[in-house]
């Protein structure tokens, strides 16, 4: 399995069209699906090198130990770990956090700076929004470590205020899920805030007219209408999210190694799977947590996909 | 997803083309063998093919960058390059996980890395999971010269030593001293503690005294040595091969720890790494005395804190009143050289220089060089500079080197994870350490466990 930050897919294509409300698919000639191929060509190619048969061999792995077929054995070894059940209540607790603050805060935002009548000024708080995301996952991590240790934070006043004296009060594992969705959200929330925005400039202008016509205060239209509308983005926003959020390990390993393991060198799965391969040279019992990962995020976005109808057309 | 017209045939094509170009692509990224020619086995490993004057690759932590500019100047004939990793502080393992990436991949191995730990012989001397050649290069089979390694302190090369096979070379000793201020002491009109009842003592008139001047601080893992290791608690022990003991419920153990929960109630000790942004500007002119290794003169005192000569003195390691003198051992790094290295003969020029060259251990390095000459020399030097008030520093030093206790082994893994993750945050939260004694000793033993080691 790939270790990848937060933003990349994790075995799950896709499948959200991209124009919800297109008709035109349907006139498609001979000619434009041959470029269709030709687009998604490259896509496949590097999905099946580095996606599928990265995964197969993954499955291979999980099942064998040096060659041998072992059925369940690894999952048996892997489950028994005593560091396995904290990773799995870690990572659980950090998906929840941050999925319920992305779903809540990126909608509000979206709506609120779509409902901003001010052109310069929307167009500065989408801006604004979605800089922190030009910064690459590890560096806005080591950003992060400046704004959290109360000794040479700009915000250091804040931090004293809530009672936090050192670096290692305020990564204290029980606070580690605030502070991953903290930074999870600073650096991925713009970027599906301005998605969303665009979602929002695609609800009909005639039904929003027609709900103001009908006397609908803001908050009626975003309740009974332009929510209803978003379900689709927003199901495809939870399960990219929580793809990226189940395996998260830049974060914590980057923490983890600045306060030289007080954040724990196994607080995400990801962690443990990478402690099993490189650690314990123990390749049979990573795939085994990487497959178990796999499955559970599939699941889960399973779940996603049917309950948010991502599958259904208009 | 819609796609009406999509003619059967031409997906086919499509697909046997995509799957041939992925087989193209696993056939360039794939696993290639590592037969690379070579094999000549005198030094007690498989050497590669040797390459005369190719580049050498060093990694080694920011402290040792020095050795390295120092080796550039002295043998600018030698081609190398460098790149500064963590040196696995920490007990982190950096060392250990991209070696087994790079055992994996079959290449990319660096010729000779720096590891602050003692313990990475244990895994560097195995074969690979891949059943390759282990990384390090046994030293003492021929590659190195027996006069060369006879030139390092006695019992140096231990940690490093596998059934009598060299291989890794001591870059500086690390037992712990005790080191004083002085000026302070004089001021205060205190004496030197000698035992760890009096440390606690000192501790408890300081505080009532002069609050705001402390004795130490426990911010940093490697504390688990100065303070369990030097006081002879049987916390970390291999006694022999994959066997693992550990007894916080011992009484060294029970005793120190009341000690440092005094210490860290009444302020005398503080929860600040000493290498923390502030620690220099919170208490470079209130640390009054402190247990730690040697490499504190150079790191600490007159790096991070830079307390001017004539102040600072060294007095034997703490020992309880009813004990012998033992010492704690706190790192003291090690040299590897690979054994993949497609230019020994550079490797070994690197690795004598680095070890036993005035130009790095005399001039440049923090510690106290394993290289007795070195350590000779870097003696004399620290004298020369009238650094040190009491004029048998030398002496203190080098009998401390001699009393480290054998009741401190090393594993597979490194006993600062457990500490870290334990007591650290445990102490921040307010938490004793005699409180957080089971919990440390569960957190070691489990790690044993999954590092293979039967727990007794």
């Amino acid at each position: 399995m790939t270790v990848t930050s937060p933003p990349a897919p994790a075995g799950v294509v896709p499948t959200g069209r991209r124009r919800p409300a297109g008709r035109r698919a349907t006139r498609v000639n001979a000619g434009q699906s041959r470029y269709g191929y030709l687009f998604v060509s490259g896509y496949t190619l590097l999905l099946i090198a580095f996606g599928l048969l990265p995964t197969l061999y993954a499955v291979y792995l999980a099942f064998t130990r040096n060659g041998a077929f072992v059925g369940v054995d690894n999952f048996v070894r892997v489950f028994n770990d005593y560091r396995f059940l904290p990773a799995v209540a870690h990572v659980a607790l950090y998906v929840l956090f941050w999925l319920v603050s992305l779903i809540v805060f990126v909608v509000i935002l979206a709506i609120v700076v779509h409902g901003i009548r001010v052109r310069w000024l929307g167009n500065s708080a989408r801006f604004l929004f979605y800089i922190p995301g030009a910064i690459a996952g590890a560096s806005s991590v080591l950003l992060w470590l400046f704004v959290l240790d109360p000794t040479v934070s700009p915000v250091s006043g804040l931090l004293h205020a809530m009672g936090y004296e050192s670096l290692v009060n305020v990564v204290a594992v029980g606070n580690l899920p605030v502070v991953f969705t903290v930074i999870a959200f600073w650096a991925g929330a713009g970027g599906w805030i301005v998605i969303m925005y665009g979602a929002l400039n695609n609800i009909s202008t005639d039904v929003m007219e027609a709900a103001r016509i009908d006397g609908a205060s803001h908050v009626q239209t975003a309740w009974h209408i332009q929510l209803p509308m978003l379900a689709k983005w927003i199901s495809y926003m939870g399960i990219m999210s929580l793809a990226a959020g189940t395996q998260l390990f830049v974060e914590p390993k980057i923490l983890a190694q600045a306060t030289k393991n007080v954040v724990p060198e196994d607080y995400s799965l990801n962690q443990l799977a990478y402690l099993y391969a490189f650690r314990q040279n123990d390749f049979s019992g990573s795939a085994a947590i990487s497959i178990t990962l796999l499955v559970v995020a599939l699941g889960l976005s399973t779940v996603f996909i049917f309950r948010g109808k991502l599958f259904e057309r208009d | 997803m819609s796609q009406p017209m999509s003619p059967r045939r031409r997906s086919v094509r499509f697909l046997s083309v995509a799957a041939a170009a992925a087989a193209g692509l696993l056939a360039l990224s794939g696993c290639s063998t590592s037969d690379t020619g070579g094999g000549d086995s005198t030094y007690g490993f498989t050497q590669a093919e040797q390459v005369a004057d190719s580049e050498i690759t060093v990694w080694v932590d920011a402290s040792r960058e020095p050795a390295v500019t120092a080796f550039e100047k002295a043998h600018p004939d030698i081609k190398i390059s460098y790149e500064t990793y963590d040196g696995s502080a920490g007990g982190s393992g950096s060392f250990q996980s991209k070696i087994a990436l790079m055992d994996q991949a079959g290449e990319g191995w660096p010729d000779v890395v720096f590891s602050t730990q003692q313990n990475d012989a244990i895994w560097a001397s195995k074969p690979t999971a891949g059943g390759e050649q282990g990384f390090a290069a046994p030293l003492n089979k021929g590659f190195l010269d027996q006069d060369f390694l006879d030139g390092f302190a006695a019992g140096s090369l231990d940690y490093a030593t596998i059934d009598g096979t060299v291989y890794g070379l001591r870059n500086d000793l690390a037992q712990t001293v005790f080191y004083y201020n002085q000026k302070l002491l004089d001021e205060f009109g205190y004496d030197v503690p000698t035992t760890w009842e009096e440390y606690a003592e000192l501790g408890d008139k300081l505080a009532a005294e002069h609050p705001g001047y402390i004795l130490g601080s426990m911010g940093d893992s490697f504390m688990t040595y100065v303070y369990y290791g030097g006081s002879e608690s049987p916390v970390f022990q291999s006694p022999e091969a994959g066997v693992f003991h550990s007894d916080t419920s011992d009484e060294h153990a029970q005793k120190i720890s009341k000690i440092i929960d005094g210490m860290l109630a009444n302020g005398t000790l503080v929860q600040d790494s000493f290498f923390s942004a502030d620690f220099a500007a919170k208490y470079a002119d209130k640390l009054v005395g402190v247990p730690g290794p040697v490499w504190y003169t150079g790191a600490i005192f007159q790096g991070g804190l830079a307390v001017p000569a004539g102040q600072i003195g060294v007095a034997p390691p703490l020992k309880w009143a009813d004990g012998d003198v033992a010492a704690g051992n706190v790192g003291g790094g090690q040299w590897y050289a690979s054994s993949h290295s497609k230019n020994l003969a550079a490797v070994k020029t690197f690795l004598e220089f680095v070890t036993s060259a005035d130009e790095f251990q005399v001039d440049a390095s923090s510690g106290y060089p394993a290289y007795t000459d070195a350590a000779t020399k870097w003696l004399a030097k620290q004298a020369e500079a009238g650094y040190f008030v009491n004029d048998d520093f030398q002496t203190v030093m080098s009998d401390a080197a001699t009393e480290v206790w054998d009741g401190w082994n090393v594993t597979s893994w490194s006993p600062e994870t457990a500490w870290a993750k334990v007591v650290i945050p445990g102490i921040a939260a307010g938490e004793t350490v005699e409180s957080l004694l089971p919990a440390w000793q569960k957190e070691l033993e489990n790690e044993a466990t999954v590092n293979g080691y039967t727990v007794k």
